[in-house]
């Protein structure tokens, strides 16, 4: 069911048989997946399905129980110290709620890879976060504000920024659309094409917002029950011929997937 | 046996909970001595810790030293003693009151706040950034506090025990009739280099003690404002009681014979 990546070179990341387990509660069990090189993959699932813990087992904030998870063929499940900074370095994450840090000024959070990261100077690293801020629409006046002064779009916007800063090679899309109106999702969305495609990056996206994944993604996955159940191009969505799918995109309640609600 | 599940539940949770302590203490520690290091954090850590921790202190410390003075004549004046007033005073400050309320108000004060803000950042995402951003946060985090606190509360302890000194000596001479020269004399005749540098080890370790459950309970809260709550409480409770467990025991290691 699951299609191997299209192009012929080696995936950018490869996953196989991930599982992870929090108590008794199977999160992940046997997940597999394929990002292309400049690919930008997009797995949908329910809330609480798991998407979020996939990201964070491959950027290596969760350990997952077994499994394995290639990066550019290297080995990433186990690394730990230098070596997985080291893989890190290729990453930008674009969080749900940005995550900027409420203690440094926008540019700051811009430029933080760079000089704490990377070891860039400061008056090097303010002028790439500004020309950064700049791709994202943002002018040197918001560079200087403080992220609490921020309205949810501008955020997201200076989220982007920080996760491009450090041109990585593979960017991860935590819900980007999720609080922001349809038309603020939409520039968001466009943004992160032209971000994505101006890098040559991959990318692999979450999100249960199917306006936003049809228009960021090349190639969809569908999470449901710790599993991949469907893969394929995004323009084949629609004849998955896949009830779950069909239910998910559609958003109805009726259909092979049961949302555990209590009825009153 | 039902009776013995929940003792067990139990003393697995402590042993638990004592190896995370254990393993987050060890990585804080190593952290702090590898590079890269973050000098612009580590002062403006000991500004917090330190400076601004100086009007409670020395509030406490000012306040402590004259109910001392105060206490020992009402007690003293039964014996004829008196004259044993600069000597308890130094003494209780510099052994004990000085490093132990300085600890407790920085626990209350710069404690809470650690965790306060570190449990943000934890439910907001914002250590995970960090690592995303190629930055570990025990060195950004966690290791400026801790080198802040071992390096600032003995500072800060020594200012607390001048203080605490000077508030005896206020209330002797102001309220109780002694002699300045006198009083000054006996307290500089009495004090052992002993007594100042048990009270600046303990500082040490207690402001170890306090950042370092600043650092654990807000680096592992969750839950959102909730979890932060709890982690704050948390942080200031434990870092309290482990300042008087250790004071007891480093007391012993100096002065029991």
């Amino acid at each position: 069911m699951n299609e191997p990546t299209p192009l012929k070179q080696t995936p950018k990341i490869q996953i196989r048989g991930l599982r992870k387990v929090f108590g008794d509660k199977v999160i992940l069990d046997g997940v597999d997946l394929d990002v292309g090189s400049g690919e930008s993959v997009l797995v949908i699932g329910g809330s609480g399905s798991g998407k979020s813990v996939l990201l964070k087992c491959i950027l290596g904030l969760l350990h997952p129980d077994s499994g394995s998870i290639l990066v550019d063929g290297q080995e990433v499940v186990g690394l730990y110290g230098s070596a997985l900074e080291e893989v890190r370095s290729k990453f930008g994450m674009l969080f749900q709620n940005a995550a900027l840090f409420d203690s440094l000024p926008v540019w700051e959070n811009v430029a933080f890879g760079l000089i704490q990261g990377k070891g860039m100077k400061r008056a090097e690293a303010k002028a790439v976060a500004l020309e950064k801020l700049a791709s994202v629409g943002l002018n040197a006046d918001v560079a200087e504000l403080s992220p609490a002064e921020l309205s949810g779009g501008m955020r997201k916007r200076v989220g982007l920024a920080r996760a491009i800063a450090g041109n990585p090679e593979i960017i991860f899309f935590d819900e980007p659309t999720t609080g922001l109106d349809p038309i603020m999702g939409d520039v968001i969305d466009r943004l992160i094409v032209s971000c994505v495609k101006e890098l040559g990056a991959s990318a692999l996206s979450i999100t249960h917002d199917m306006a936003s994944a049809r228009r960021i993604s090349d190639r969809i996955a569908m999470l449901y029950k710790g599993k991949i159940i469907w893969s394929g191009p995004t323009a084949s969505i629609d004849s998955s011929d896949n009830p779950y799918v069909e239910q998910f995109i559609n958003g109805n309640s009726e259909g092979p997937i049961q949302m555990q609600v209590r009825s009153l | 046996m039902p009776i013995l599940q929940p003792i067990g539940r139990t003393f697995i949770a402590f042993l638990g909970a004592a190896g995370r302590l254990t393993i987050f203490a060890f990585m804080a520690i190593m952290h702090s001595f590898r590079p890269p290091f973050y000098p612009r954090l580590v002062i403006r850590q000991m500004m917090a810790v330190g400076y601004y921790s100086l009007p409670v202190v020395g509030l406490t410390a000012i306040f402590t030293g004259m109910v001392l003075a105060l206490q020992s004549y009402t007690g003293f004046a039964r014996f004829s003693a008196e004259s044993a007033i600069p000597n308890v005073v130094i003494v209780s400050i510099t052994r004990e009151l000085g490093p132990v309320l300085a600890g407790l108000m920085v626990a209350g004060r710069v404690g809470a706040s650690m965790a306060a803000e570190i449990g943000t950042m934890r439910v907001t995402e914002q250590i995970d950034a960090l690592y995303t951003l190629s930055t570990n946060p025990f060195k950004y985090l966690v290791a400026p506090r801790l080198i802040a606190g071992v390096v600032t509360l003995p500072i800060l302890v020594l200012i607390a025990d001048i203080i605490g000194v000077f508030g005896g000596y206020l209330v002797s001479v102001y309220k109780l009739g002694f002699n300045p020269a006198t009083y000054i004399a006996n307290t500089v005749d009495f004090v052992q280099v002993q007594d100042v540098v048990s009270g600046l080890v303990k500082a040490a370790v207690f402001g170890f003690l306090v950042t370092l459950m600043g650092c654990y309970h807000g680096y592992h809260s969750r839950g959102g404002a909730q979890g932060v709550g709890t982690a704050t409480t948390n942080a200031v409770v434990s870092a309290s009681i482990l300042i008087l467990c250790f004071n007891y025991f480093i007391t012993e290691l100096f002065f029991a014979q």
